[in-house]
C-alpha cells in the first residue's frame, strides 16, 4: 500500500501545484534558517577530538590577586604565568604535557622572487604532537632533547611547505624564522581543528598555526607576545626578562592524563605545587585548581557564542511559524479533498488507511521541504561566509550529519503540522461529502 | 440479506432535534431490486446511509447478512462495506486524477487484491459496463452516462453481494437513465441485490419491489405498478 499511497500523494501534490509550492516553501524556509543557525551551533560545540578529550585537560591555577577572582563568581585565570609553565614542564607529573604560547614572525624565503612572510607561531612541547594527535605528511615533531636543549628546529604547516618549499619534503632543510635558521623536521598535513580547541583564548575558529616551534624559543629569542596578556599586577622591572618573571599570564597548559587515577595524582601535584608557592609568599588566594577536559573546557570559554544560541532559538521560533502556516494550508488542501475522502471511505477505506494515505502525503512535502531546506541553508552559509570572510571558513559547511538531520527535521515537522489537517480529514462524515459534491 | 428493525435516527443541532428516521423497519432479501421512493427530507438518503454503513443509528438493530453491525468499530465496519456493499452516486463520485483503471482500482486496494487479480477485476468490471476500451481514460473525457457506468463499474468490481443506488440517473438525460436502469436490472439478473433511492416514479415501477418512505416510515408499494396508482396510494396516505 505504501506505493500507493506514494503515488497518490504525488497526483495530489500535483493536483494543486500552487498550495503545494507554498507549504514546500514555507518548510523549505524554515528548514534552511533553522539548518543554517543549528550548523553554526553544531560546528562551534563539535568534539574536535572525541577518541582522547576525555584525557586532555587544560590546567588552570588561582594565581591572581587575594582582592578579587580573575573572574566572578571565583573563577581562576584562563591561563598561567611563565613561572608556572616553566615549573609544571620540568616535573613532568603527566603521562603527557605541553606548556604553549601563540607568537607571530616573518618567514624568509629562500627564492629570490619570493617575498618575506608575517606567520603565526605556536611555542609548545614535543609532547604536542601526540596529545592533539596532528597529522604528519613528512617526518615528524621535535624531541623531548630537542627542547631541554632549546634546539632550533621547527614543524611547519602544508601551507607553508607550499609556499617555501614548493611542496617538497622539506625534512631537514633550513627555513630562515624571525631572522634565525630552523631545521625543519616535520610537515604536517591538512590539519582543521573545528574549534581549534588547544587554545581557544584568542580564537576559537582561528586555522592552525603555520609553524611550531620549542616553547623555549619564547625566551631564546625574546618572541612577542600573542593571544591576551592578563596581569593583575605590574612587572617587577623592565624589560622582557622581568616580564617571564612577572604575575602576568599568557601561557595555556594541557596535560593527558590516561584515567581518574593519573587525573587524582595529577590535581595532587597541582595542589602541592601551589602550597609551595604560597609558603615562597605567591598565590595568595585559596587554592582553586582546576583540571578541565577539552569539552569542559569548552563549556567554560564559552566557544559557542551566546547571539549564535539566540538566533538558533530564533530560527526555530521561525520554522515554528512556517509549520502553523503550513497546517492552514494542508487544512484547506484537505477540505479540498472532502469528496474523494468521503468517497474513499464509502469505498472501504478506513479512518487508518486515510490517516497513513494523508500523512505520506505530509512527509512527501515535508522532504520537498527538506530539500529545498537544504539549498535555502547552503545558500544562508554562503552567505554567512560573505559576511563575516575568512576566519568562519573553517565553521560553516554542511557535512552529511548536517544534511540527513535537516531532511529528518523537515520529515518530523511535517509529520506533526499534519496530523491536525489528517485527523480532521479522516473524521469528514463521508455521507454529506458524498451527496452534495 | 438486510434487515432493519425499529431502527432510529436522530439528527442534532443546538436548537433543533430532526427524526430523520422513526421505528424503521424493513427487509431485503437476496437478489431483490428495491426501489425506495418518498418526498424530499423523508429519510431516504439516511436509511441508504445507514444500510450502507456509513452513519450510526440511535436505537434498533441493523443486521446485514446476518451480522448485527450496530456494535462495529470503524475497521470492521470499512472491511464489511468494501467486501460486501457497492456504492453509486448521482453525482458518479469518480476522482477527477484517476483514470478509469485507477478509479475502478480504489476499492480492491483497500481489500488488499494482489496487483494481477486487480487488473483481471477492473477489466471484467469495465467489459461489463462496456468501456474496456477507455481505461486510460480521464474522467472528463467522457459523457456523464459513461462516468456512471464507470462507477457501477468500480461498485461491482469488488464482487459484492448488494449494490446501494442513490439517485443513479439523477443527472442524466433520460436516454442514458434508460441505459443505466437496463445495466443495473442486467447486474441484478446476476443475482446481485440492489436497493435504490430514487425520485423518479417510473424508474422505481422498473424494481422488482417497491418500499415508500414518509417522516422516516417505511410503506410498501410492491403491489403498484403503475404511476397513477402511487399516487393514489400517496393521497390516500395525506
Amino acid at each position: 500500500m505504501f506505493t500507493y499511497y506514494l503515488r497518490l500523494a504525488f497526483k495530489s501534490i500535483k493536483r494543486n501545484p500552487i498550495l503545494s509550492a507554498l507549504m514546500i516553501t514555507a518548510i523549505g524556509l524554515g528548514i534552511g534558517a533553522s539548518m543554517t543557525t543549528v550548523t553554526v551551533n553544531y560546528l562551534m560545540s563539535a568534539n574536535p577530538i572525541p577518541h582522547k578529550s576525555e584525557q586532555l585537560f587544560y590546567v588552570q591555577l588561582d594565581s591572581w590577586s587575594q582582592f578579587e577572582p580573575a573572574r566572578e563568581p571565583n573563577e581562576p585565570p584562563d591561563q598561567i604565568t611563565w613561572t608556572e609553565a616553566t615549573n609544571l614542564m620540568q616535573a613532568k607529573q603527566a603521562f603527557r604535557q605541553t606548556a604553549m604560547a601563540s607568537t607571530g614572525g616573518v618567514i624568509e624565503p629562500t627564492g629570490q622572487d619570493d617575498k618575506p612572510f608575517m606567520a603565526s607561531i605556536r611555542l609548545a612541547f614535543s609532547d604536542f604532537f601526540p596529545m592533539f594527535d596532528a597529522p604528519f605528511l613528512f617526518g615528524n615533531g621535535w624531541s623531548e632533547n630537542n627542547d631541554t636543549n632549546r634546539d632550533y628546529v621547527v614543524v611547519i604547516s602544508k601551507a607553508t611547505n607550499e609556499r617555501v618549499f614548493g611542496g617538497e619534503n622539506s625534512v631537514g632543510r633550513t627555513i630562515r624564522i624571525v631572522g634565525e635558521n630552523f631545521r625543519v623536521v616535520g610537515v604536517l598535513d591538512d590539519w582543521v581543528l573545528v574549534p581549534r580547541f588547544y587554545d581557544v583564548t584568542t580564537g576559537a575558529f582561528d586555522e592552525t598555526e603555520e609553524v611550531f616551534m620549542p616553547f623555549y624559543m619564547k625566551q631564546e629569542l625574546e618572541l612577542s607576545n600573542g593571544g591576551n596578556t592578563n596581569c593583575w599586577k605590574s612587572p617587577e622591572g623592565e624589560g622582557f626578562i622581568a616580564f617571564l618573571q612577572s604575575e602576568c599570564v599568557n601561557y595555556q597548559m594541557w596535560v593527558e592524563l590516561r584515567d581518574q587515577n593519573e587525573k587524582d595524582q595529577y590535581m595532587d601535584f597541582l595542589n602541592n605545587y601551589v602550597n609551595e608557592q604560597k609558603a615562597l609568599g605567591r598565590f595568595a588566594r585559596p587554592l582553586n585548581n582546576r583540571l578541565s577536559n577539552v569539552m569542559e573546557w569548552m563549556e567554560i570559554e564559552e566557544v559557542v557564542a551566546d547571539d549564535a544560541q539566540i538566533m538558533m532559538w530564533v530560527s526555530f521560533m521561525f520554522l515554528l511559524v512556517c509549520l502553523l502556516n503550513t497546517i492552514g494550508l494542508l487544512l484547506a488542501k484537505f477540505t479540498g479533498k472532502a469528496s474523494e475522502i468521503g468517497l474513499r471511505r464509502a469505498v472501504g477505506a478506513s479512518k487508518t488507511d486515510l490517516f497513513i494515505q494523508h500523512l505520506v502525503e505530509t512527509a512527501c512535502i515535508g522532504v520537498a521541504g527538506g530539500i529545498l531546506g537544504l539549498g535555502l541553508a547552503f545558500l544562508g552559509l554562503e552567505g554567512i561566509k560573505s559576511l563575516y570572510g575568512e576566519f568562519v571558513q573553517n565553521l560553516v559547511g554542511l557535512d552529511f550529519t548536517m544534511m540527513a538531520s535537516a531532511i529528518l527535521l523537515a520529515l518530523v515537522s511535517s509529520i506533526l503540522a499534519g496530523m491536525y489537517p489528517t485527523w480532521r480529514a479522516c473524521n469528514i462524515a463521508p455521507a454529506s461529502q458524498l451527496k452534495s459534491q | 440479506m438486510l434487515t432493519m428493525t425499529e431502527v432510529k435516527k436522530i439528527f442534532r443541532t443546538d436548537l433543533v432535534e430532526t427524526h430523520a428516521l422513526r421505528d424503521f423497519n424493513l427487509q431485503v432479501d437476496e437478489g431483490e431490486f428495491v426501489a425506495v421512493t418518498g418526498p424530499s427530507g423523508s429519510g431516504k438518503t439516511t436509511f441508504l446511509n445507514i444500510a450502507g454503513l456509513l452513519e450510526t443509528f440511535e436505537g434498533g438493530k441493523y443486521e446485514l447478512d446476518g451480522q448485527d453491525v450496530s456494535r462495529l468499530n470503524d475497521k470492521k465496519r470499512s472491511q464489511l462495506r468494501n467486501e460486501k456493499i457497492g456504492f453509486i452516486f448521482q453525482s458518479f463520485n469518480l476522482i477527477p486524477d484517476l483514470n478509469l483503471f485507477d478509479n475502478v482500482d480504489v476499492p480492491l486496494r483497500y481489500r488488499g487484491f494482489k496487483g494481477a487479480e486487480r487488473k483481471k477485476r477492473i477489466e471484467e468490471s469495465l467489459e461489463l459496463v462496456g468501456l474496456a476500451n477507455r481505461m486510460k481514460h480521464l474522467p472528463s473525457q467522457l459523457s456523464g452516462g459513461q462516468q456512471q457506468r464507470v462507477a457501477i463499474a468500480r461498485a461491482l468490481a469488488g464482487n459484492p453481494r448488494f449494490l446501494l443506488a442513490d439517485e443513479p440517473t439523477g443527472n442524466l438525460d433520460s436516454k442514458m437513465a434508460l441505459s443505466v436502469l437496463e445495466l443495473l436490472k442486467q447486474i441484478n439478473d446476476q443475482g446481485t441485490t440492489i436497493v435504490m433511492v430514487t425520485h423518479d416514479q417510473h424508474l422505481a415501477t422498473q424494481a422488482k419491489r417497491n418500499i415508500y418512505v414518509r417522516d422516516g416510515r417505511v410503506s410498501e408499494l410492491s403491489e403498484l405498478t403503475d404511476i397513477n396508482e402511487i399516487n393514489l396510494h400517496q393521497a390516500a396516505n395525506g
